[in-house]
């Protein structure tokens, strides 16, 4: 074996990994050491659960947004007019807790199933299908308060109140509704055999969170309208 | 269902021409396209500061052509006031979204965050594309409403209301033209939320084995701080701007008064606030200064420190004062509206806070000063333009002093005072980051050095020819000559009128200066010398990768980091830095000492 003149002076290079100043930065695990690309993506977190933190931030500043736009605009004017909510709307708030049940009780399926435990009494996709319902159930039941309030006269240009009501009620059923398409996508995946863990958990957060949403908004509403 | 199958979907180097260079999944390629954009935008911002300044200095003066853009605004190439002000917003808006926010933020951080913390792309190709495209729409949009009936909006790129929500009734541009505009905006908020969705967990997740967060280059720590900015910042810009085309389309009334009457004619709305769109614009508008101005802080920082060949004094406290800019930055937007009839006890409240955001400013600048004092600083383009930026942000930072007071503030409101303070700190001052920038990393973008010469008569055109033009602002400002007026007609404005002609010659003369580097871009692009992978001998991961890089960033491997980002002014078999990749382990000058 060649003799190497210029060797520059080595060290174990371990112990210079350790030296980052922040004790270990969450950084990527490296499998194997010598760094293969494929291999290494293989064995990575992936970073979905970080980024749905990111959009359920987004949701909440937008909302933050809306929400003060409400108390700003109730206070300084006069032609506000209170009205009372469509009692449907109570009833889809049970549909949207319900299916976060559902949605956990998948999830929980999913998990044991991957954790190599036998099902426990139906496939985790039945739950899905039923969340995927009632979601739908939710969205059709705020179409069916909006044509209440439409057959009473108000409009979103009646009054500031019902601009509000049909302005949150809306963005938050979009929000749903893109809730839904990650349901979709989820059951698609785990059809193929080809779901993450990773997928299933971000889909849940996201759902919960409008469920979450919701219960603020018809708090917000009640309250203000 | 296992986690092998999580990343074999990511994507593979692409074969077609349109899967390369135009609907490319490839960070790389998606940051060129944004800084492509942003070229573009800020090409036809200056053309639009130039017809301005000379009819500001020339008012009966016809610009040959001008009438062939509109169909009202300009008869005879003389502009109207009405086309004066459609050309300022654009102007504005121009410049502060499509070019200070995208090519700082969007173009080098998508070409080098992720090569820079040790990454094969963003974690979310797919949302990256869209995000890109998105704000090209939106550009196109903005385009757009000047080849409308009457054109773009008038408003300002501030677009205050009542005027952003009564409609045509408002002047050329006010119907069609603000929503256009609006959708516009609302579009490059989802551009830029769909970044921060990328840039955020590329920074988090995606670090290679041995980078930790301290061993982040000051640069990637810029982007990630301006995406968690701009995440805060463009989710609320986005509905404010939701409400407003509802104003137009849907007959609400969120921010027009009520029995306001405008042009002789009573508006149908009733009740809405004006106050509001300025309080849900500026809790964008002044986070939205500093996402322009803290990815060039990172810039700067990065290129002194290669070539002051030392890091800086403290490399803990330059990212703490950019995390202390981005909060603070959101509790001052309120000195933007000291005489807006808000509560005086709440103008004190934002002023508070608004001096102590000058100490991070501070103390950035007093790092960079006593980092540069005493290095044997390598002088190329790079370098320059970042003394440049030092200098520009300091000036204009000076200023900002004074109008952080409400006192002071109600004399120099809306006076030229406040244009040259902003277009110092902000305009001239990110330009400069974006230029320098450019010239420290086009050898790995393109693969081919820029022409220094070109570089450095480009630098001392444009430093020179900036204070000719901003410094003059403030000594207008000062002798009450107000903003926003296509003509000077007042008496005591017209011995201030030999001052505007002077500024006028000078944007002439710098903006022209600026072909230079056009010339020099697209020169260098196709014929430039080749570059070395590393031409500046610099430490950091994006100098470990081939030149240009390819596709997955590191060729097949992710590297591991062993050192601190900055390790200059060691012994190392390569010289006198040693790259964060490498295992050597060095000895560091003032370790001996």
């Amino acid at each position: 074996m060649a003799t190497t003149i210029h060797q520059p002076p080595q060290i174990d290079p371990q112990s210079l990994l350790d030296q980052g100043r922040s004790g270990n930065g969450g950084w990527r695990n490296l499998v194997p050491a010598d760094g293969d690309l494929r291999v290494a993506l293989d064995h990575s977190p992936p970073p979905s659960s970080t980024a749905i933190y990111v959009v359920l931030f987004a949701i909440t500043m937008m909302f933050a947004a809306f929400t003060s736009a409400l108390i700003v605009r109730k206070g300084s004017s006069l032609d506000w007019q209170t009205f009372t909510l469509p009692s449907i709307l109570y009833f889809n708030t049970l549909l949207l807790l319900a299916s976060s049940v559902t949605l956990e009780v998948s999830r929980r399926r999913v998990a044991a199933l991957m954790g190599g435990l036998k099902s426990q009494g139906g496939s985790p996709a039945r739950w899905l299908y039923i969340t995927l319902f009632l979601g739908l159930l939710f969205v059709g039941g705020q179409y069916v308060a909006w044509s209440q309030l439409r057959a009473e006269g108000l409009y979103l240009a009646t009054n500031p109140s019902s601009s509000f009501f049909y302005l949150l009620t809306a963005t938050h059923a979009l929000h749903v509704l893109g809730g839904l398409g990650g349901l979709v996508y989820v059951i698609r995946k785990l059809s193929k055999s080809a779901l993450l863990r990773s997928q299933l958990v971000a889909t849940a957060r996201y759902w919960h969170f409008m469920g979450i949403l919701w219960l603020y908004l018809l708090l917000l509403l009640w309250m203000k309208l | 269902m296992h986690d092998v199958a999580a990343h074999a979907a990511h994507h593979a180097p692409p074969t077609s021409f349109i899967r390369k260079y135009v609907f490319s999944l490839d960070h790389k390629v998606i940051g060129k396209q944004y800084y492509a954009l942003a070229l573009v935008a800020a090409l036809v911002g200056m053309a639009l500061s130039w017809f301005m300044r000379i009819h500001l200095a020339w008012t009966n003066a016809a610009i040959p052509g001008l009438q062939l853009l509109t169909k009202n605004g300009a008869p005879g190439g003389v502009m109207t006031p009405e086309y004066y002000l459609q050309l300022m917003t654009m102007h504005g808006t121009i410049m502060v979204f499509f070019v200070l926010t995208t090519a700082p933020f969007a173009a080098f951080g998508n070409f080098f965050l992720p090569i820079q913390v040790g990454a094969e792309d963003m974690p979310f190709p797919r949302f990256n594309m869209m995000s890109f495209w998105v704000t090209f729409t939106g550009f196109v949009v903005l385009m757009a409403s000047f080849f409308t009936g009457d054109g773009p909006t008038l408003g300002g790129w501030t677009q205050y209301a009542p005027l952003n929500a009564v409609g045509p009734v408002g002047g050329p541009g006010q119907g069609l033209g603000v929503i256009l505009w609006a959708a516009s905006i609302a579009l490059f908020c989802v551009g830029q939320l769909l970044g921060s969705l990328n840039f955020i967990p590329t920074t988090l997740d995606l670090r290679a084995k041995g980078m930790s967060l301290m061993r982040l280059p000051l640069s990637a720590w810029a982007w990630f701080i301006t995406s968690c900015m701009g995440l805060t910042a463009f989710a609320v810009l986005m509905p404010a701007c939701i409400l407003v085309i509802l104003d137009h389309v849907a007959g609400t009334s969120f921010f027009v008064a009520s029995n306001l009457v405008m042009n002789d004619q009573l508006l149908p709305h009733s009740g809405g606030s004006t106050l509001l769109w300025q309080h849900l614009f500026w809790f964008f508008g002044h986070p939205e200064v500093y996402i322009a101005i803290v990815p060039g802080i990172g810039i700067v920082s990065h290129i002194l420190i290669t070539n002051m060949r030392k890091p800086m004094l403290s490399h803990r406290v330059l990212i703490y004062s950019m995390g202390a800019l981005a909060v603070l930055s959101y509790m001052v937007y309120g000195h933007h509206m000291f005489v807006s009839g808000m509560n005086p006890f709440s103008s004190l409240a934002f002023s508070f806070p608004t001096l102590v955001i000058t100490i991070p400013s501070t103390i950035v600048v007093l790092i960079w000063t006593f980092s540069l004092y005493g290095s044997k600083l390598r002088i190329n383009s790079a370098s320059l333009f970042a003394l440049g930026f030092i200098s520009m942000f300091v000036s204009g930072g000076v200023s900002g002093f004074f109008l952080a007071q409400p006192s002071i503030d109600i004399m120099l409101h809306a006076t030229y005072f406040v244009v040259g303070h902003f277009h110092l700190v902000m305009g001239v001052a990110a330009m400069f980051g974006i230029f320098g920038g450019t010239y420290f990393w086009f050898p790995k973008m393109a693969g081919r050095m820029m022409d220094e010469t070109l570089g450095k008569i480009h630098f001392w055109l444009s430093f020179v020819g900036a204070y000719c033009i901003f410094m003059p602002f403030h000594y207008l400002g000062m002798a009450g000559n107000v903003r926003r007026y296509s003509t000077f007609v007042d008496d005591f404005l017209q011995p201030l009128i030999p001052v505007h002609r002077f500024i006028t010659v000078a944007a002439l003369i710098t903006g022209a200066a600026q072909l230079i580097f056009l010339y020099n871009l697209i020169h260098s692009r196709f014929w430039g010398k080749p570059a070395p992978d590393n031409p500046w001998e610099a430490t950091s991961l994006e100098w470990s990768t081939p030149t240009p890089p390819p596709w997955d960033n590191f060729g097949g491997k992710l590297p591991v980091v062993y050192h601190d980002p900055y390790q200059y002014g060691v012994q190392s078999s390569v010289g006198d830095y040693v790259m964060q990749t490498s295992p050597e382990q060095v000895k560091k000058e003032h370790d001996e000492k």
